[in-house]
């Protein structure tokens, strides 16, 4: 059997794509999980250009990579995790994931199998001439038809955006800013504490003397 | 020839991988984030396969907007996952269990 360089570029890819599919679910290290998931995104964009879907391969690989799986890198990196601990009960699970997996295969390829969508069901579309433009026919329709999915698109960003500040924003408390409003506002109760002391030594003079200077003492603390 | 079936039983495999290794990473919520960008992958791949076989740019449209919604998405998991992490120094899911329903 001849393999076609379409059949070649569709194997190649589609095995790169598997295989670290399985090694992004698999790894031990999140760092590694993290790298194979791009390898994935990278793959994927070379099925998608095979598809003739330009643009959108395009994007896959600048937006998606580009943004996305370093903000996974960022947060992976950040937190402190500990991988030994986290293996525990993988392989109580895996005998229940395995069947899932072809449990899910089974129906799935039965669904989409060539007897529903072969070439004969479905046969391959011609290819589009030279001057075709992806993007150009992506964006009127875009621009005209979906605008208004568009915008609100847009506005998702834009709430996702505010979102992840507002969740990871820690506020006032790692900032040492004076409140000026609570330093006008003070009070000498908030301030001063005037304690009663038990007077100890012999003499009834000298004791009042310590008290007073005492309880002097106790209220600089306080003041400090 | 390469036929649409070809394509979507690579999503398929796909998503299988990807609905196993939620399965298996019970440990971990980043690896869990990671297999459901795998299966938003393969929904797309789905979605431009037909597309293309259907000579129907609206598959491409669709997909542009999955993109958008799963940027947002990964944004905000990853930011409760921080926050999370900053609380109770843990991102396992089964010691996640503050809202006892």
């Amino acid at each position: 059997m001849e393999l076609t360089f379409q059949q070649l570029v569709f194997y190649g890819f589609s095995t790169l794509l598997l295989l670290s599919a399985l090694m992004v679910i698999l790894s031990r290290n999140s760092v590694k999980a993290v790298m194979f998931l791009v390898l994935c995104f990278v793959a994927t964009s070379g099925l998608w250009m095979l598809l003739q879907a330009e643009f959108l391969a395009v994007a896959l690989v600048l937006v998606y990579v580009g943004a996305v799986m370093v903000l996974f890198l960022f947060v992976v990196m950040m937190l402190d995790i500990d991988i030994a601990a986290r293996r525990h009960g993988f392989t109580k699970l895996l005998p229940l994931a395995l069947l899932v997996a072809i449990a899910f295969l089974f129906i799935l390829h039965w669904l989409v199998g060539d007897n529903h969508f072969g070439l004969e069901q479905m046969e391959a579309p011609s290819d589009h001439d030279a001057s075709y433009s992806n993007i150009r026919e992506l964006g009127k329709m875009l621009y005209t038809d979906y605008f208004y999915p568009f915008e609100l698109a847009a506005v998702i960003l834009l709430v996702a955006m505010v979102a992840a500040i507002s969740l990871t924003f820690r506020g006032k408390r790692s900032r040492k800013s004076q409140d000026i409003d609570k330093q006008v506002r003070v009070t000498k109760a908030d301030r001063l504490r005037v304690i009663k002391m038990e007077s100890s030594s012999s003499s009834q003079q000298t004791d009042s003397k310590s008290d007073e200077e005492s309880n002097e003492n106790k209220d600089k603390e306080q003041d400090k | 020839m390469i036929g649409l079936s070809d394509y979507l039983f690579v999503a398929a495999i796909l998503f299988a991988i990807s609905v196993a290794g939620i399965i298996i990473n019970r440990k971990n919520v980043i690896t869990l984030l990671m297999c459901i960008e795998l299966m938003l992958l393969s929904v797309n791949i789905n979605f431009i396969a037909f597309s293309r076989y259907l000579d129907d740019l609206q598959g491409q449209i669709f997909v542009f907007f999955i993109l958008t919604v799963a940027a947002a998405e990964a944004a905000i998991g990853l930011a409760i996952l921080v926050a999370l992490f900053r609380n109770r120094s843990t991102i396992d899911v089964e010691e996640l269990n503050q809202l006892k329903g």
